[in-house]
């Protein structure tokens, strides 16, 4: 059990930068997940966690001490890779002691150990079975024990469920978040996909070429985006991003996206949309926040009506797709109420949930 | 008009079947070839080594007559008596059983020492040293043994040890034959090991070595062994060095022995000869036949996804 800090770190392959200056604190027993595009740095910066490469500066901590310069057997670690990295030539039993035994630890709590661990992970009859002998999930697990057993200060996953079929990775997706309920070790977790990280982490931290774009809990980043950056990357369909015009509509100011379509701000927002008067902005959306028209237009909402381009039902909803100034837009409607395409529809905009952003510095307003 | 449409019909059908049976059809082709060659390598291949038990077992006035050169008429094992009951014969032997095994340790303790710091230690300059052990293995023993006699001769000016004419300089020399191509096969076998399988264990909390031992080896067994195979082959059956490098009878090896002893002047003493031969194909033929289901069998299937 221990805290990880990153300082300023940066890592340089050659002379392209990997890493550019990065700063975490990771609490003790906290699920981060590190997300982001690949060649985003997050893999990098998971393998100098882990000692696999060498920090070009900076400093790294797990627990109180710097250990740039510990090779990574002694930092006490354990990491879970993405094709399981299991030893073939051994059995599932022997994979998962394989470090207590490297460790001379006593042969009765080496078998305790792993008993344990293969309890918590329902593996116990696959233990005498070697890798070639299991299926992808139970290889994932099998890893899993592996890191579990050594019961290190941190645990370390690298896209551990990037090679198995959609479905066992949402079972084991779920059976991650057990696990760390269960053992509550410090567990820092990379992956490319953002619903993973949203289900899992106590904090998300996305980054982007190198950087890090933004640090917080899962509906913090969904709610509270700072960049475009996130804005886009978090929340699946991504944010519609519409280039636009605050204009002011007499007594409350508007957003102008077209010429024929103007939405207005709620009130709530004028203060802090008002310097941006007349300059051109990115205007974001999601489309969970485009609904059919039921009704009256609540509060804070702006109806309007459109020739639907494209439309997909996906069963629970219907993902119904127009386009507004050259530019595609997404909206999420109920099925019973979706039309067809080619067909006009009356749509609802919850205008409390839009985001403007600074088409100059990609910030979030 | 009803019968020409009918024939038609028929004919399309036969076509239509025809074509059904086409692929079982090409495949069945494709085998009486493959079996044609198979024969015709198997026939080329073991004729000399037939025609050599054949003469092993006649007597020299039945090689000398005139008589179907296939057929054993009176067969006898005086040869293999003669050779076995002989102590140089047996020197000979050990000889060369006592080089090949020292041959095979020392070059796979090198071979896969440097093989593995080649593939996997990736320090400066690793990439080109890994090709110029390639290359070394590309020139010709014929051309080493000269400055292999000046090196010896130089030795035995400043130091006064004698190299030549020594059973045991051959445990120096083979392994200039056989470390560059083991190394090279090693390097292969070891560069198709994922590399997260030694991040594991590096985590895990082994070292270097350990990542060696208790990885690398036993999961590049099958490389190994191939490896193995190969060095015992060439140290067992080289014939140049030993000819060059040994000249006193208790000093030679097997293939030179054969060769040097038996043949005495102009008298060619063929039983005895194709004996010697057959008696000292065996151990590889041994050898090979009990590894060759490690050779085949492939042990990294499931490391990794797949």
């Amino acid at each position: 059990m221990a805290q990880v800090a990153l300082r300023n770190i940066v890592k340089m392959f050659d002379k392209t930068p990997a890493v550019q200056g990065i700063d975490l604190d990771i609490a003790d027993r906290e699920f981060i997940v590190l997300v982001g595009p690949s060649g985003c740095g997050k893999s990098t910066t998971l393998r100098m966690i882990a000692g696999l490469e060498e920090a070009t500066s900076g400093e790294i901590y797990i627990g109180d001490q710097l250990v740039n310069d510990v090779p990574p057997k002694d930092r006490d670690i354990a990491m879970v890779f993405q094709n399981y990295a299991l030893y073939p030539h051994m059995t599932v039993y022997e994979n998962m002691s394989f470090g207590l035994r490297l460790k001379k630890f006593p042969k009765q709590e080496i078998k305790q150990r792993v008993e344990a661990a293969a309890q918590i992970l329902d593996i116990t009859n696959l233990l005498d079975r070697r890798p070639k002998a299991l299926s992808g999930g139970q290889r994932q697990r099998v890893a899993m024990g592996r890191a579990i057993v050594r019961n290190p200060k941190v645990f370390l996953f690298d896209e551990p469920l990037s090679n198995l079929d959609a479905k066992l990775r949402v079972q084991m997706r779920t059976e991650i978040k057990k696990v760390h309920q269960k053992v509550t070790t410090t567990t820092v977790y990379v992956t490319h996909d953002q619903v993973e990280a949203m289900t899992l982490a106590d904090r998300v931290v996305v980054m982007n070429a190198g950087r890090i774009e933004q640090i917080g809990p899962p509906n913090e980043l969904y709610h509270n985006p700072k960049t475009r950056f996130v804005a886009g990357f978090i929340g699946s369909p991504a944010m519609n991003f519409l280039p636009a015009r605050i204009v002011n509509g007499g007594s409350n100011l508007a957003i102008r996206l077209s010429e024929k379509l103007s939405l207005p701000v709620p009130e709530s927002r004028t203060a802090r949309y008002k310097p941006y008067i007349d300059k051109e902005i990115v205007f974001g959306l999601r489309p969970e926040d485009i609904i059919e028209k039921r009704g009256a237009v609540p509060p804070g909402s702006a109806a309007f009506d459109v020739q639907l381009d494209v439309v997909e039902p996906m069963g629970m909803e219907t993902m119904v797709y127009f386009i507004v100034d050259g530019i595609e837009v997404c909206g999420r409607v109920n099925p019973t109420a979706a039309k067809e395409a080619g067909e006009n529809m009356d749509l609802v905009a919850d205008m409390t949930h839009m985001h403007l952003i600074d088409p100059a510095t990609d910030q979030v307003i | 008009m009803a019968t020409v449409t009918t024939a038609a019909e028929i004919g399309g059908s036969a076509r239509r079947a025809l074509r059904y049976g086409s692929i079982s059809r090409g495949r069945r082709r494709a085998l009486y070839w493959s079996y044609f060659f198979l024969v015709l390598f198997v026939v080329f291949f073991l004729t000399p080594p037939l025609y050599m038990l054949v003469t092993s077992l006649k007597s020299s006035a039945e090689i000398g007559a005139v008589t179907n050169p296939w057929w054993v008429y009176h067969p006898t094992l005086d040869n293999y008596a003669a050779l076995l009951g002989d102590r140089q014969f047996l020197t000979f032997f050990k000889n060369s059983a006592v080089v090949s095994v020292c041959v095979v340790s020392v070059t796979m303790v090198i071979a896969v020492l440097a093989a593995f710091s080649l593939a996997r230690m990736g320090f400066w300059g690793s990439a080109t040293l890994a090709t110029g052990v390639f290359l070394t293995y590309l020139i010709p023993d014929t051309l080493l043994f000269i400055p292999l006699f000046k090196i010896f001769a130089w030795v035995h000016d400043v130091t006064g040890i004698e190299f030549i004419n020594h059973w045991w300089i051959l445990i120096f020399l083979y392994p200039t034959l056989t470390v560059p191509f083991c190394t090279w096969i090693m390097i292969g076998y070891f560069a198709s090991i994922p590399k997260e399988l030694d991040e594991a264990a590096l985590i895990d909390g082994a070292s270097y070595f350990q990542v060696l031992t208790r990885i690398f080896i036993p999961v590049a067994l099958p490389g190994i062994i191939a490896a193995t195979i190969f060095a015992f082959t060439v140290s067992w059956a080289n014939f140049l060095y030993p000819l060059a490098f040994t000249t006193s009878a208790d000093q030679l090896v097997l293939p030179a022995g054969i060769v040097t002893t038996l043949i005495k002047g102009d008298v060619f003493n063929w039983g005895q000869i194709m004996t010697g031969a057959l008696l000292g194909a065996a151990p590889p033929l041994i050898i090979y036949a009990f590894l060759m289901d490690y050779y085949i069998s492939g042990l990294t299937a499931g490391a990794t996804k797949g």
